[in-house]
């Protein structure tokens, strides 16, 4: 998880212990803010990590992460600029 | 896309957040161990994120307390780990019998099966056609991964012709195997599915899709139109040997090749609901279908009373099956518990059979006989298999068609001239009548003449003219024994 977050921008929240680092939501990250990282957790992966800026809010990493509880996108809302998806 | 994204997500107010469904299980307790937050999936499975797809459908068609999920032998056997909502597990390939039942006893449950391919296309084909062809109301995930992958890499029906596996190291060869089941296109041969089509979640535009897809089967449940297939292209990295990319490419390049994506069918617009009659499981309806009508409920209790355990074995036609009912029938007279159990082979005629009868004062644990205080053999097979499980001190009984025989040391042996009484009665087929007789005098039963003879007319009760010829059988053989008891 990373700490520094702009609280205007939509950004990722990596559960490190549920990730069993497959990759997944990197090759599915448009903006490519995502990578594996070298750190393993308590189960032995090196899970993946949110390079701290440039999320879009798309959801892909959640949608293509087949771990339900490794990973969640949010996006805070922002009257009039719209979220699009890349 | 902004819209879509609205509706996608849950909405807090201040944001939006994609995240795990309310339909599935934020700790897995089932599953318990060092990880119960963690699916006991391999990285990088497309169980997990075609779990997440079903779960985020059910929430968004508020369905959840109407679900029940079929899980499968397979990989996704523990898929009720995961969901917050019914689920039964069947035996492998059983998912479409069960999923039936349900259906057809909560008319206004939303049934899934969820199989994979060595599940659904191989020992599941029939039950998935025979529900297919039925309409059932259910939806079906097919997950198909070309490989069995829970019991270790197998070849499946839909593994690709080349394709490597455990069990196809030179590839998939189609003269010795065959070639890839296509299940999509064989169930768009019926005529009663509703929603057939193919989708992936290879990779995110697939998945996406496939979300779209999976929420439409659903629809076709909620509103109960009846049967809706979806087939999912799916990766096995673990077992396939791939990373992440290996395996989406995989998919995208070589299955979907074999098995092209697309809509099959989509009958939804143009059928309505499918309703069925109401089950009714009341007792009074079961005991009219089952027709029960002995009004006696529970066994008089009686503690003195040993349970009588009883073997009848000979050849089919002798009556060994119908004696040992007409036995039990009595049995329920005398206000006992009885079980009848029935052990025969395919033979309507001249094959070996026979039946255990237990008779107690109690529930009756184990309606199998192994060791039966009487045992009534009307034939030398049988004389010869049960004899020697008869412990001493107990009855058996033989016909004396039977010469030769020697019993086992200190078992009670009668040697029934069964047939001879019987002939002379009216009818050599009422030899098994003349053992009933037998059976009364030696008193073990502690039934009366009364309820043999209840039980025999209700057992004739639609031959009327076999009543009398029967009773007089009975009495025959009961006096017999009376005489040759000493």
């Amino acid at each position: 998880m990373s700490d520094v977050q702009n609280k205007q921008s939509p950004y990722p929240v990596i559960h490190a212990l549920e990730c069993k680092a497959c990759g997944r939501c990197v090759l599915d990250c448009p903006k490519q803010v995502l990578e594996l990282g070298k750190v393993l957790n308590e189960r032995g992966y090196a899970f993946a990590v949110y390079k701290g800026e440039g999320c879009s809010g798309c959801g892909n990493c959640y949608y293509t992460c087949p771990e339900p509880n490794a990973v969640e996108v949010r996006v805070p809302k922002v009257p009039k600029k719209e979220i699009t998806e890349a | 896309m902004a819209g879509e994204i609205q509706k996608k997500c849950v909405d807090s107010g201040r944001e939006k957040v994609f995240k795990k469904p309310e339909s599935m299980n934020d700790v897995y307790v089932r599953k318990g161990g060092a990880a119960p937050t963690a699916t006991h999936y391999c990285p990088g499975c497309g169980h997990g994120v075609i779990h997440k797809l079903i779960g985020e459908a059910i929430d968004d068609l508020g369905i959840q307390d109407r679900c029940v999920l079929i899980s499968p032998v397979g990989c996704a056997v523990f898929a009720y780990y995961y969901f917050d909502f019914g689920n039964v597990q069947t035996a492998h390939g059983r998912a479409p019998a069960v999923g039936t039942g349900i259906s057809r006893a909560r008319d206004d449950a939303v049934v899934m099966s969820y199989q994979g391919d060595g599940d659904l296309a191989s020992i599941g084909l029939n039950e998935t056609m025979q529900a297919a062809n039925r309409g059932e109301k259910m939806c079906v995930f097919f997950v198909n991964n070309t490989v069995y992958g829970m019991t270790g890499g197998q070849m499946a029906p839909t593994t690709l012709i080349g394709e490597v596996t455990v069990t196809c190291q030179d590839g998939r060869d189609p003269d010795c195997a065959g070639y890839p089941l296509h299940m999509c296109e064989i169930l768009n041969n019926l005529t009663a599915p509703v929603f057939i089509e193919r989708v992936s979640v290879s990779d995110i535009k697939h998945i996406r899709k496939a979300k779209a897809t999976i929420r439409k089967a659903l629809e076709v449940q909620r509103d109960g139109k009846g049967y809706a297939f979806v087939e999912i292209l799916s990766g096995c990295p673990n077992n396939l040997r791939q990373d992440s990319k290996e395996s989406i490419n995989f998919i995208n390049d070589q299955m979907e090749k074999e098995f092209p994506l697309g809509n099959f069918r989509d009958r939804t617009a143009e059928v309505s609901p499918l309703i069925r009659p109401d089950s009714d499981f009341s007792k009074a309806k079961l005991d009219e279908i089952f027709n029960v009508s002995s009004g006696i409920e529970y066994a008089k209790p009686d503690p003195d009373f040993k349970d009588c355990l009883v073997k009848i074995a000979g050849f089919g036609g002798q009556g060994v099956l119908s004696m040992g009912i007409i036995l039990a029938q009595a049995g329920i007279f005398g206000g006992k518990n009885v079980s009848w159990y029935p052990s025969y082979g395919p033979e309507q005629r001249g094959g070996t059979s026979n039946c255990s009868v237990v008779l107690s004062a109690n529930p009756i644990g184990s309606p199998v006989v192994y060791n039966p205080g009487i045992l009534v053999a009307l034939n030398r097979p049988s004389l010869e298999k049960f004899g020697k499980d008869v412990k001493p001190g107990s009855y058996l009984i033989y016909d004396s068609s039977i010469e030769n025989y020697t019993p086992p040391a200190g078992v009670k042996t009668l040697c029934v001239p069964a047939v001879d009484i019987a002939l002379k009665g009216g009818s050599a087929k009422a030899a098994n009548t003349v053992m009933l007789g037998v059976i009364l005098a030696l008193g073990k039963t502690e039934l009366t003449e009364k309820e043999f003879e209840k039980a025999i007319a209700e057992s004739f009760s639609d031959r009327p003219k076999l009543i009398e010829l029967n009773l007089k059988v009975l009495k025959a053989g009961y006096e017999w024994a009376k005489e040759n008891l000493k």
